[in-house]
């Protein structure tokens, strides 16, 4: 990199910028009196009128110097920067050359353009190649002659998918969506229990496709299952099918583009499948959590890949599920549930709340098994079209909750070993008495879903619901 | 030359041999730990008398829940207290 002078002024410049090409003829006044020496730093033939300018397109001099806006002028003094301005502004460029009459044909003042080194993507580069990420995490150098992608896969750090390769560069773009600093332990991940950093959450997010705004969510949810009241070295180690589901709720959803509509639960949006995926990477490459290692669940779901959605709480009569776990409105949020895969509740005839509860109850009813009271908690997920029966008959959530309650009582004998012809059951104790198939608090329900259907889904929880197990746990975005 | 960012926890696993299994029991007390799965503590009880029938020291532990690591403190007290451990596994 070329030396700056010991005394004197510098400027930088590029072409694309018309203030630039406006103080041209200043620039070359200041040459003529042999005390300035210019970079440019897109086109090295500009400007014309100075015959020594000096290419800067590799930006390393602008990145050296913190230029944010060219043209910049700096006056040096004995080997240090003395003073700067940036921009056209007569005034200031008189006192920073210390020069009186510059640019007389020239308007008062103009404003400068954005410097082409800080530019997203340049920037990064940079820091990259000055060493100034701050980025702890060990560099894995890929042979040219391997495959990047294959290489991921080989080094255990896919869950079966191809991952995006997480280089410094797109690392760096991805902590700009945070303002939170990248050593910051976000929790102590399973089994392994190895630190959260953000750094690290970053990696796998962009493994998984993440965008740089989405960030705060996975964070958020990280933070969310790494809480002791959710379990996650349980949800993670039992045999049973579940994994964590996300729910996100608040300005958040929209902003980043977020499916709360036709196939929430499904596939085709960026946001819901990459935050979800992340959660997974960050268990499985930063907790060590993998599946027939620690993992022991004899079937899984399809939702360990990824299980994250939307509230779509425009329209809905009922406070959004992060308010009833006491997130102040209007703030973005996520609650993590322990949950398995979807059960549907189809229901084209109820035009009645007092129906359609007890379609949902009877449904409810064989979570597990239809022997099993006390069950595990369940997560509803309501559309549209059903919510509208019960908002028109003036139904809260809280009067939904407690009619599935009441609905849910079963008949001690009923549920005995051996009753029905099914082996399964508890104790024939309990004849004569009613048992409650969730324990209080055990549901919750969140709107989602197509304006057009009678379908609601219920995902069942783990086994272990509720203080001895899994706890769902909501955390507020932090951006 | 692709250089990637490592998203694991960088840890290098450190294996240490088993514990030698010991010949007898003679002597030694025996710690039976219920995980609190279902009906383990029945199965657990049994054992604790038929290693009583042969004269053999026990001493029941159980864990809060099976859903979490035993809690440190009752990880000390059996490690201090008994030769050898039993734990339930599963249901």
């Amino acid at each position: 990199m070329t030396d700056l002078p010991r005394d004197g002024l510098v400027a930088v410049v590029k072409r694309d910028c018309p203030t630039c090409e406006l103080t041209v003829p200043v620039l070359a006044e200041l040459a003529a009196r042999g005390a300035l020496t210019v970079f440019t730093q897109d086109d090295p033939t500009f400007p014309e009128a100075i015959a020594d300018r000096i290419d800067d397109t590799r930006l390393d001099m602008s990145h050296s110097l913190k230029i944010e806006v060219v043209p910049t002028l700096i006056r040096r003094t004995a080997g240090t920067e003395a003073d700067r301005t940036y921009g056209w502004d007569r005034a200031e460029w008189e006192r920073v050359a210390g020069i009186v009459g510059l640019g007389a044909g020239l308007p008062q003042q103009r404003p400068g353009c954005g410097a082409k080194n800080i530019e997203p993507g340049v920037i990064e580069r940079l820091k990259i190649r000055f060493n100034e990420t701050g980025l702890k995490s060990r560099r894995i150098e890929i042979g040219g002659d391997e495959d990047e992608y294959e290489a991921m896969v080989a080094r255990g750090w896919s869950d079966g998918l191809p991952l995006v390769p997480p280089t410094e560069e797109r690392v760096l773009k991805m902590l700009d969506g945070t303002s939170r600093d990248p050593q910051e332990v976000i929790g102590i991940v399973p089994p392994d229990l190895a630190a959260a950093t953000v750094e690290k959450i970053a990696i796998n997010a962009v493994m998984a496709g993440c965008k740089p705004e989405m960030l705060p969510v996975v964070l958020a949810a990280v933070e969310a299952v790494l809480d002791e009241k959710f379990a996650m070295h349980g949800v993670l180690a039992t045999t049973m099918f579940v994994g964590p589901v996300v729910v996100v709720n608040g300005p958040i959803r929209r902003q980043i583009g977020m499916n709360s509509k036709g196939n929430a639960l499904g596939q085709g949006n960026r946001a819901n499948g990459a935050i979800g995926r992340a959660l997974q990477l960050v268990i499985r490459n930063i907790g060590g959590g993998r599946p027939q290692e620690v993992d022991r669940a004899t079937l899984g779901n399809p939702g360990k890949w990824t299980y994250c959605f939307a509230e779509d709480e425009e329209g809905s009569s009922w406070e959004p599920l992060s308010v009833e776990k006491g997130v102040a409105p209007g703030k973005s949020a996520v609650t993590v549930f322990a949950g398995f895969g979807l059960q549907g509740v189809v229901d084209q005839k109820s035009r009645t709340p007092e129906s359609l509860a007890r379609s949902f109850a009877e449904s409810l009813k064989v979570l597990f098994n239809v022997k099993s009271a006390p069950s595990a908690d369940a997560l509803i997920v309501i559309s549209p079209e059903h919510h509208r029966t019960f908002r028109d008959a003036g139904w809260t959530k809280a009067r939904v909750y407690e009619e599935l309650y009441k609905l849910t009582q079963i008949p001690g004998e009923d549920l005995a070993r051996g009753a029905k012809g099914i082996d399964e059951g508890g104790s024939p104790d309990r004849a004569g008495t009613m048992v409650s198939k969730f324990r209080p608090g055990g549901l919750m329900l969140v709107r989602a879903g197509g304006e057009a259907g009678m379908f609601s889904g219920i995902i069942g929880g783990w086994s272990s619901s509720g203080p001895r197990g899994s706890t769902p746990v909501t955390r507020e975005v932090k951006l | 030359m692709t250089v990637l960012l490592d998203p694991t926890s960088e840890r290098t696993p450190t294996r240490r041999p088993r514990l030698k299994r010991p010949d007898r029991l003679d002597g030694l007390t025996v710690g039976i730990l219920d995980i609190a799965k279902a009906r383990g503590d029945v199965f657990l009880k049994r054992l604790g008398e038929r290693l009583g029938e042969r004269g053999i020291a026990y001493k029941h532990y159980a864990k809060p829940t099976n859903t979490r690591p035993a809690p440190l403190p009752l990880a000390q007290q059996i490690a201090t207290e008994v030769d050898v451990v039993i734990e339930g596994l599963s249901d």
